[in-house]
């Protein structure tokens, strides 16, 4: 893999085809745990954390397991299960080593398995029928964008709480309307290319 | 009789996943740009939300509390399974359109809530009959999102033009900007609805 394909990769997978705001994925802890910098910036870093592992091991499933069984329409229970199980041992695995970031995750962490970005990476990992390297480096990108998307999203809305809008808007509509200008600027880079 | 009607009601307006409850958000934006998609998508969420109560329901005194949750999910993940080579065998083109966002239904919080609030709760028929308001509900929610979308952006309804050719399309509509600015318009008019008749914090 060249640097110029890897810079072409972030970029896509991090501006152009952003899984928040562009192919809609990971919708609820967006709009769940954006209320906080500091809660939007942990739940972030887990969602990263938890992407890269589980491309990595529904990779395995899909050309270990999945494949030479034959058994492809298994597809679907069989990465959720992983998905499921890795959530659950990095939960175990951070209670024991890492402590401190257990804490910070906190309810964050087993969430996880129920945020549709994880699973997503993994199906389209092995739509595209990626190698190895490239659908964890994509996953982890994906993750990046997730975040990056979260962070910009939990600056907005910390400014929402001195605004004036109307009493229908309260609570979730608003963070829409947000999100769809946020959106809308994310349209901006469509069709971005540095390496044409 | 009465309390039938009272729980299609309850998933339809008061307690209607998509916008009282606010759950499954990202199929609702992903999939409105077009009301055949948006319809086609509401019918297989419910096809397997009716399902998955049922068998939770039928199977929730077998199954062990610590790993209820795996156990609804994989119960949850065949009958998407299932729904996702019925849609490609059957509707190639809608299951195409739709595309990962059928397999996606297994995190779809609708159904993994539906499974743990209520269908490990009560008996099977109440259990289906839950599955199916709730899944009107989010059908419902759905098409009235993709409604806005489509003849916004393309001045159809279901493909057929409603709108005289002089109408410009608003592209940014089966966008997703359009989708976010569309949900939370529609759910700010349901709250407004739903304040209605409440007393006004003074101000």
């Amino acid at each position: 893999m060249t640097w110029q394909s890897l810079i072409t990769m972030s970029l896509g997978a991090i501006l152009i085809e952003n899984f928040v705001l562009v192919r809609f994925l990971g919708i609820c802890p967006f709009l769940g745990v954006s209320k906080k910098l500091d809660t939007a910036m942990g739940m972030g870093m887990a969602v990263i954390f938890v992407m890269t592992a589980a491309s990595a091991a529904t990779w395995a499933v899909q050309e270990y397991l999945l494949k030479p069984l034959d058994i492809g329409y298994m597809q679907t229970v069989a990465f959720i299960l992983v998905i499921a199980a890795l959530v659950q041992l990095v939960e175990m695995f951070l209670q024991k080593a890492v402590p401190a970031l257990y804490k910070a995750l906190g309810i964050y962490l087993p969430l996880i398995t129920t945020n549709c970005a994880v699973l997503g990476v993994a199906i389209i990992n092995s739509d595209n029928g990626t190698g190895f390297l490239e659908s964890v480096l994509f996953a982890f990108l994906s993750g990046v964008g997730f975040t990056f998307a979260l962070l910009l999203f939990a600056t907005i809305r910390q400014r929402l709480e001195f605004a004036e809008y109307p009493d229908a808007f309260e609570g979730f509509p608003i963070a829409l309307v947000t999100a769809g200008l946020l959106a809308m600027c994310f349209m901006g880079f469509s069709g971005l290319e540095i390496f044409p | 009789m009465t309390n039938t009607m009272r729980q299609l009601k309850n998933g339809l307006l008061d307690q209607n996943p998509t916008l009282v409850l606010l759950l499954g958000m990202c199929p609702t934006l992903a999939t409105s740009t077009s009301m055949t998609n948006a319809a086609g998508m509401g019918l297989a969420a419910t096809a397997v939300l009716i399902c998955s109560n049922f068998a939770v329901s039928a199977l929730r005194k077998l199954i062990p509390e610590k790993i209820r949750i795996a156990a609804f999910v994989v119960i949850i993940a065949g009958f998407v399974t299932a729904v996702d080579y019925l849609l490609q065998a059957f509707a190639h083109d809608l299951s195409e359109s739709l595309g990962m966002f059928i397999p996606l239904i297994v995190v779809n919080c609708i159904i993994l809530a539906r499974a743990e609030a209520f269908a490990s709760k009560n008996g099977v028929l109440r259990s289906a009959l839950d599955g199916l308001s709730m899944g009107m509900g989010f059908t419902m929610a759905l098409l009235v999102v993709s409604a806005i979308r489509e003849v916004l952006s393309a001045g159809s309804l279901f493909g057929f033009r409603v709108l005289p050719e002089a109408f410009p399309p608003i592209g940014i509509m089966a966008q997703p900007a359009g989708g976010f600015i569309v949900l939370g318009v529609v759910i700010a008019v349901m709250q407004a609805v739903r304040n209605r008749g409440k007393a006004r914090p003074a101000v």
